[in-house]
């Protein structure tokens, strides 16, 4: 029965998924990948570029790709589009300032052809600070009622906390699983 | 048995290269095989080879091109195979430079360099250091810091040499990484010691009192690295050449006395430094200088090449400064000749005939002639450059040496060893009369069959500057002939040329140039064409002041300077016609002949720019200075303060045709204070008038700013010698040392008083070179010239050439037939010199000397203006 199901697993799991996080600067993206990696926190510097590593998630491999979000870096978000199954939207629910801007950028992806079949996971971060917007909020501010064609979530986290990644990552791979 | 035939030619081409056909459009195309997932690293890592192989071919790539390429690079980053990254790592330094956006790799090399796989983390640090710029720089500071004093060696060396490439571009931010240095400088590894020390050294080099400090707790702790310890020698002597130490002092400092200690150490490369170090020293002297001298000797006869090649080149190098030194190694020097390793052996042979006696030339030449063969171009000019020195100090012996050197030109050999022995030839030509007719025959020889444009140019120019006033010119007109029928374009061209000169200097020969010349109108090429009908009509018309003016000595203006002067009569009103005699007359720029020549420099020549075009690129920036016309000359600089003052002022002058431009130089060596509005006033003598005086706003410590001050000539040209009494006028603001900011917005008037300037007949005088002086000087005998004459007697002075070498100082002419040489056991001599006064006036001097109880001087000056003749046999007096 073990051989069976490695030997399907095999055939599904030929392929490292392939993730992208965006989002803009400090919305917590590299914490977000480090917390999904060793599951601890670690201390972050602003990316410059991007962080690529390799996370093991129930049994499935992704290859996550953490790209920089400052105002200077977003424009090389798109040459690493090509080939991506999924995308982790990170917003810094805090934020309210920008909120406007993360959608403009949010609706300038989407529009992207390459990223046409990817799935879309967005995360409320930073829900632990006080003030912060609501799930519900932030699904208005990003306007994400008007999207269609497009399999997508949203899950409310806070990744110094650790809370709400493990449900979130649990729809990615179920989501994924069941596509192929 | 057809595969086993392909096995043996493959045999028999040796190793074909994979790389050797690589196209880079296809390699490029390949870089799409990074995009996919997983990655083949193996692939890839072939890949990337073909490009790094394809830059270092030298392919150019677009910086579109590079910028796909660097991109599809970045996904490489997701494998976790050593040899790929470390592969990406050489790919980003490659294109660091040609591709854009190179930083979004910053991240990742970041968390490379201060990971946990040590393979990756020097590659990391040197890669990251290569995409960095100056802001970026401080984003990864934090990291820098750690990787300096980082236990792992490689890591601490990348570190710490990558510092030292950002110190160029980011010196600020490198500055605050001197408390990481130093601690590495404490390290046990010797090349992280080494490297500490070179990069503390560049943080703190430009302060010498910083410096001091370091070389003085370094000399008394003793380093492990004997790297670091020849570092330090080296930061040690130059030290010692700053604070200039006379050579009686020298024992007594400090820093002498641990470079002497290091002739003890136990490392050969140290004693070596420290030997080389003291032999090279400005001041020294015999008892300092003896122990190096002996360990240089005794490396001589070393088992080891490396030591022998090192001491004899140091020994070769210092042979004309401490000449009676390295005689003492004469025996030593002898056994070398015969050296197996030719390198060895030729410098051997080169130095000895540096330092050999007159009687020894003629043996020595044999020596070399033995094995010239074997050794190498490179070699080749180094003999060919003693050979140089050996002619101007023995110039009796020129036709040992000069056969030598036309059995060398017969040789084979390339452009730069042929031109080496073309230009020594020359230069024995021009200084040693009597070698002059062999050495134009040898010359002429070589041309016959000289495959080097260059050179069969210049040498046909030589010949049309010499031949006509050799012995038998006519002996020399079928060689230059010779070449308008054989050669290319270019060279016809110059052979038409020297034929003109030949035309116009020697009177019996006209008729037949002529009819050579009208052979040239038929010429396929046009330059040839053009340059003998432009001759021939010249010539055609028997007039010697146009032979003069056209043909014998065509108008040398600076090139750089005609340029300006045309586009500047381009951009101005076209309604005047552009007058050439405003172009500034080239410098003849004469190099001092120094020790270095011996050494064998593989540096390629700078182009001499002259005094001049560099001041006027400078000066181009004053506002209104246009209106002055053309520079006419910059004097050198004379320093107005002492040196170690509060403050340092130089002054450059520029003189115009009516007008002179004081350049002040300053510098503010205290560091708690700046000075505003810098100025300097000039006590004007009479008959000057100011015209501007452009300020300096700021003066801030350390930084060298310029204020000037334009003034117009007396009308007339004999009340223009005067002196300046000069004072620097400013505001001094005390400021903090280290931000620079002002402690308070008032500031105070102050005033410091400058050495008197002055501004001499030499300043006025452009010096030129009459190659022909006695055409000149009989053609000057017409209406337009007008002459001066005076007898002075010299009191000052008590030989023939130091009359001469007073004469040429102080009118700032230059001089023509060799005549600035006196011979040997004379009592009369006759100087020729020639310039052009400011405004144009050219001036001839014809000075008779004879030696008596002191120096009796007969000077008649021709010139175009009486006031400037006048001037000049004032100045004398």
């Amino acid at each position: 029965m073990g051989g069976v199901l490695s030997y399907f697993r095999g055939l599904l799991g030929s392929r490292e998924m392939r993730i992208l996080i965006l989002g803009l600067d400090g919305a917590g993206k590299t914490t977000i990948l480090y917390r999904l990696q060793v599951g601890e926190v670690v201390t972050t510097i602003p990316t410059i570029g991007f962080n690529v590593e390799q996370v093991t998630y129930k049994n499935l491999k992704f290859q996550v790709w953490d790209l920089g979000g400052q105002t200077s870096i977003r424009p090389y978000w798109r040459c690493y589009y090509s080939n991506t199954d999924a995308i982790i939207y990170v917003v810094d629910s805090a934020d309210r300032d920008r909120i406007g801007i993360s959608k403009d950028e949010l609706l300038y992806m989407l529009r992207e052809e390459e990223l046409a079949g990817a799935i879309l996971v967005v995360l409320a971060n930073k829900q632990d600070m006080e003030g912060c917007m609501t799930v519900a909020e932030v699904h208005h501010a990003l306007g994400l009622e008007n999207l269609k064609n497009r399999t997508f979530q949203i899950f409310k986290t806070s990744a110094t906390k650790g809370e709400g990644l493990d449900q979130a990552m649990d729809w990615l791979s179920n989501t994924l699983q069941s596509r192929k | 048995m057809g595969s086993f035939r392909r096995d043996k030619d493959e045999e028999e081409d040796g190793p074909t290269n994979i790389y050797q056909n690589l196209e880079k459009t296809s390699v490029l195309q390949e870089t799409r095989t990074f995009n996919e997932t997983p990655v083949n690293a193996r692939k890839c890592i072939h890949i990337l080879t073909k490009i790094l192989y394809l830059i270092n071919q030298g392919e150019q790539l677009a910086a579109r091109e590079a910028t796909d390429c660097f991109f599809a690079m970045t996904k490489l980053f997701q494998s976790k195979d050593v040899v790929l990254r470390r592969m990406v790592y050489l790919g980003i330094k490659e294109l660091s430079s040609i591709a854009e956006d190179v930083i979004i790799v910053t991240s990742s090399l970041t968390k490379d360099m201060t990971g946990k796989e040590d393979l990756y983390r020097a590659a990391a640090i040197r890669a990251l250091c290569s995409i960095t710029d100056h802001t970026m720089l401080q984003a990864v500071e934090r990291y820098m810091k750690q990787c300096i004093v980082d236990k792992n060696a490689a890591v601490s060396c990348a570190a710490l040499v990558s510092s030292l490439r950002l110190a160029t571009t980011a010196g600020d931010v490198v500055k605050r990484w001197a408390n990481e240095a130093q601690e590495a400088l404490n390290s046990d590894n010797i090349m992280v010691q080494y490297h500490a020390l070179g990069l503390l050294y560049h943080i703190r080099k430009s302060d010498r009192l910083a410096v001091s400090k370091l070389v003085n707790k370094l000399t008394r702790s003793s380093m492990k690295s004997p790297y670091a310890v020849c570092m330090l020698i080296r930061i040690a002597c130059k030290l010692i050449e700053e604070e200039d130490i006379p050579s009686e002092e020298l024992s007594d400092s400090p820093l002498f006395t641990f470079i002497e200690s290091c002739l003890r150490h136990k490392s050969e490369m140290v004693i070596y430094e420290a030997a080389h170090a003291i032999v090279n020293l400005k001041n020294t002297n015999p008892r300092v200088l003896s122990p190096a001298f002996s360990i240089l000797q005794l490396f001589c006869s070393s088992p080891k090449a490396t030591l022998r090649f090192a001491a004899v080149r140091t020994l070769n190098k210092v042979a004309m400064t401490h000449p009676a030194a390295v005689t003492t190694c004469n025996l030593d020097l002898e056994g070398l000749i015969t050296d197996s390793n030719r390198s060895v052996a030729t410098l051997a042979i080169t130095t000895l005939l540096k330092t050999g006696a007159e009687s020894s030339v003629e043996r020595l030449m044999k020596q070399i002639s033995s094995f010239v063969a074997e050794i190498s171009d490179e070699f080749k000019i180094v003999v060919v450059q003693a050979i140089c020195a050996l002619c101007t100090k023995y110039p009796r012996k020129h036709t040992v040496l000069m056969n030598f050197l036309s059995g060398m030109l017969r040789e084979e050999g390339g452009l730069e060893y042929k031109t080496s022995i073309v230009d020594t030839i020359i230069t024995i030509i021009e200084e040693n009369a009597d070698a002059k007719e062999s050495g134009l025959s040898h010359l002429c020889e070589f041309i016959e069959d000289c495959e080097h444009v260059s050179l069969a140019v210049r040498i046909l120019h030589l010949l049309g500057k010499e031949g006509p006033f050799a012995a038998t010119p006519s002996k020399y007109i079928r060689f230059i002939y010779n070449r308008v029928i054989l050669e290319s374009p270019i060279v016809r061209a110059a052979a038409v040329t020297a034929l003109s000169q030949f035309g116009a200097s020697c009177p019996a020969l006209l008729s037949n140039i002529l009819v050579l010349l009208g052979r040239c109108q038929m010429d396929p090429d046009d330059e040839v064409r053009d340059r003998a009908t432009y001759y021939l009509s010249i010539l055609n018309s028997e007039k010697p002041e146009l032979y003069k003016n056209y043909i014998i000595e065509r108008e040398n203006c600076s090139l750089a300077l005609l340029e300006k002067a045309l586009s500047d009569h381009l951009n101005g009103e076209l309604n005047s016609r552009f007058d050439i005699s405003i172009v500034p007359k080239a410098a003849i720029v004469k190099e001092e002949i120094s020790n270095d020549m011996m050494l064998i420099t593989n540096t390629p020549r700078v182009p001499k720019i002259t005094r001049e075009e560099e001041s006027a690129a400078r000066l181009a920036l004053l506002p209104g200075i246009q209106v002055l016309g053309p520079i006419h000359r910059t004097t050198a600089p004379i320093q107005l303060t002492e040196s170690e003052t509060e403050y340092t002022v130089q002054c450059i002058k520029h003189i115009f045709a009516q007008h002179v431009v004081f350049q002040f130089d300053c510098l503010n060596t205290l560091s708690e204070q700046f000075l505003e509005n810098v100025r300097v006033d000039l006590t004007l003598p009479e008959g000057y008038t100011t015209r501007a005086v452009i300020q300096c706003p700021k003066l801030a410590y350390n930084e060298l700013q310029t204020t000037f001050v334009i003034v117009e000539f007396p009308p007339d040209a004999a009340s223009s010698v005067a002196s300046f009494g000069a004072t620097l006028r400013f505001v001094v603001k005390d400021c903090d040392p280290v931000t620079g900011e002002p402690d308070s917005d008032e500031g105070y008037n102050d005033e410091y008083m400058l050495e008197d300037l002055e501004i001499t007949v030499a300043d006025q005088i452009q010096k030129t070179k009459k190659n022909n002086f006695q055409v000149a000087w009989d053609a000057a005998d017409s209406e337009e010239w007008l002459q001066a004459e005076d007898t002075f007697v010299l009191s000052a002075v008590s030989t023939l050439q130091d009359a001469v070498n007073s004469i040429v100082k102080i009118l700032g002419l230059g001089a023509a037939n060799l005549s600035e040489k006196v011979p040997e056991g004379t009592h009369l001599h006759t100087l020729l010199c020639s310039g052009n006064f400011r405004g144009g006036a050219e001036v001839l001097v014809r000075a008779k000397l004879a030696l008596s109880e002191g120096v009796t001087l007969n000077l008649t000056v021709r010139s175009t203006d009486q006031d400037v003749a006048e001037l000049i046999t004032a100045a004398i007096g």
